[in-house]
């Protein structure tokens, strides 16, 4: 991933990285349009802008399943775990055709009463952080 | 009829009753749901009284399906044993099918090709029953040797999932083919931007019966799409697709611009030809010469 672009033999000096370069970032990021997929009346109400993720809490700006995004929606700011997205990840697991999003507070509990949207069951391990969450999700895949 | 034990001790009237026994023994042959209850201890205790016992086995339940011969069963290799074109030393790909016959031994890897739709379970620690279960179509195999997978895709709930499988992971409990078919593609990476329904399938659907001779039946099926931009642009010749509706999303112009990027001569490609009928002969001999262990559907 380091030292040259795929497929073009770069010449020396490029070689030596004078600038610098990000892997292809994938999954979610800054400015991504997600799917919040609870209940919530935040989430579910109707605006002429789709919600997008605006910070992704993680070392990298990239966020994957079980990570924590800053979203903004109807011109506030809200905090969401991301329950799946389009990006394939680990070989076992489910890939979604969306990006999903459910929206939560401060100390982890979920704003929504219910999520209709399959959830990973990889999701689970986080039991202690999210265990509101899980048990309000009605579908593991 | 009940059980007659005699005491070894008493060798004179043993061989009375058991002449009785041989008597009623003959005419019991006619009822075979006793012979077994008699037969061996009456075989015991003759052999006590004549001599070094000659040693039958007792009948085995054999399943032989004699319906159909071997020659018309359906021959069908899956395809990741044949190896890849590739620089690599042979050894890796003979001790990676040794590996994978032996995996077979254990789970039953059914025939199925892209187009038929599986109910896969597999072990999971975070679910209650530690078996998580799902069914959907098989839209693409890939992958050679052990790191063969499968992806599997369906509509829960109005959301899109897919999940792509190894075939030889230890998590795999069982797989099981719902309804076994070919499409006009091998590979369904298209379904994604078709509309939902061609994905949705059941997860309670039965298995359907199929045939274990002759050909697999390919559906003729050719999907609607959403409309465009697609994931890809499924109508370039690159991907040569036959089973999507291109007549009720795109027009003759579309069509005609799209040829542009067609590359007629790869057909007569010389360097990109691989020819892997006698591989697979071989192949097919050694999976059939070990994994006979293997239930066929």
């Amino acid at each position: 991933m380091a030292l040259s672009l795929s497929g073009v033999i770069l010449p020396k000096l490029m070689q030596q990285r004078a600038f610098s370069v990000s892997a292809a970032v994938a999954a979610i990021q800054k400015l991504t349009r997600v799917r919040v997929v609870d209940n919530s009346a935040l989430g579910n109400a109707h605006h002429h802008r789709p919600p997008k993720v605006i910070h992704v809490y993680t070392k990298n700006g990239i966020g994957k399943v079980g990570d924590r995004v800053l979203l903004a929606i109807k011109g506030q700011k809200k905090k969401a775990l991301i329950v799946g997205h389009k990006m394939p990840g680990a070989r076992m697991t489910p890939r979604f055709d969306s990006n999903n999003v459910v929206l939560i507070e401060e100390n982890g509990n979920p704003t929504g009463t219910r999520i209709k949207a399959p959830i990973p069951t990889h999701l689970r391990k986080m039991e202690g952080e999210y265990s509101k969450l899980l048990a309000i999700a009605q579908r593991f895949v | 009829m009940f059980l007659v034990h005699t005491p070894l001790s008493n060798m004179a009237a043993c061989t009375s009753r058991v002449r009785e026994m041989m008597g009623l023994l003959r005419i019991l042959r006619h009822f075979p749901q006793n012979e077994r209850l008699l037969s061996t201890s009456i075989l015991r205790h003759a052999a006590a009284s004549d001599g070094p016992p000659k040693f039958t086995p007792p009948t085995k339940p054999v399943i032989i399906d004699k319906t159909q011969k071997e020659a018309s069963l359906r021959r069908f290799l899956s395809p990741e044993f044949i190896p890849p074109r590739q620089r690599t030393n042979p050894v890796k790909f003979s001790v990676e099918r040794k590996d994978m016959i032996q995996r077979r031994k254990v789970l039953n890897i059914p025939e199925f090709y892209v187009g038929s739709i599986l109910a896969v379970a597999m072990t999971d620690p975070h679910v209650n029953g530690n078996l998580n279960r799902f069914v959907g179509i098989c839209i693409q195999r890939s992958g050679k040797g052990l790191g063969a997978t499968f992806i599997l895709r369906n509509v829960v709930d109005g959301q899109g999932v897919e999940i792509c499988y190894e075939l030889y992971n230890p998590r795999m409990r069982k797989i099981e083919v719902l309804k076994l078919e070919k499409r006009l593609d091998d590979n369904l990476m298209y379904l994604r931007d078709a509309l939902p329904e061609y994905s949705s399938f059941n997860f309670d659907m039965q298995p359907v019966h199929y045939e274990i001779t002759g050909d697999v039946p390919v559906s003729p099926l050719k999907v609607k799409m959403k409309p465009k931009p697609w994931s890809k642009r499924w109508e370039r010749p690159k991907f040569n697709i036959k089973g999507i509706r291109f007549d009720l999303c795109l027009t003759l112009e579309m069509m005609e611009h799209a040829q542009k990027w067609a590359e007629p001569w790869r057909p007569y490609d010389m360097l990109k030809e691989y020819d892997t009928f006698s591989l697979e002969e071989q192949i097919f001999k050694e999976v059939q010469g070990k994994s006979q262990n293997v239930n066929s559907p």
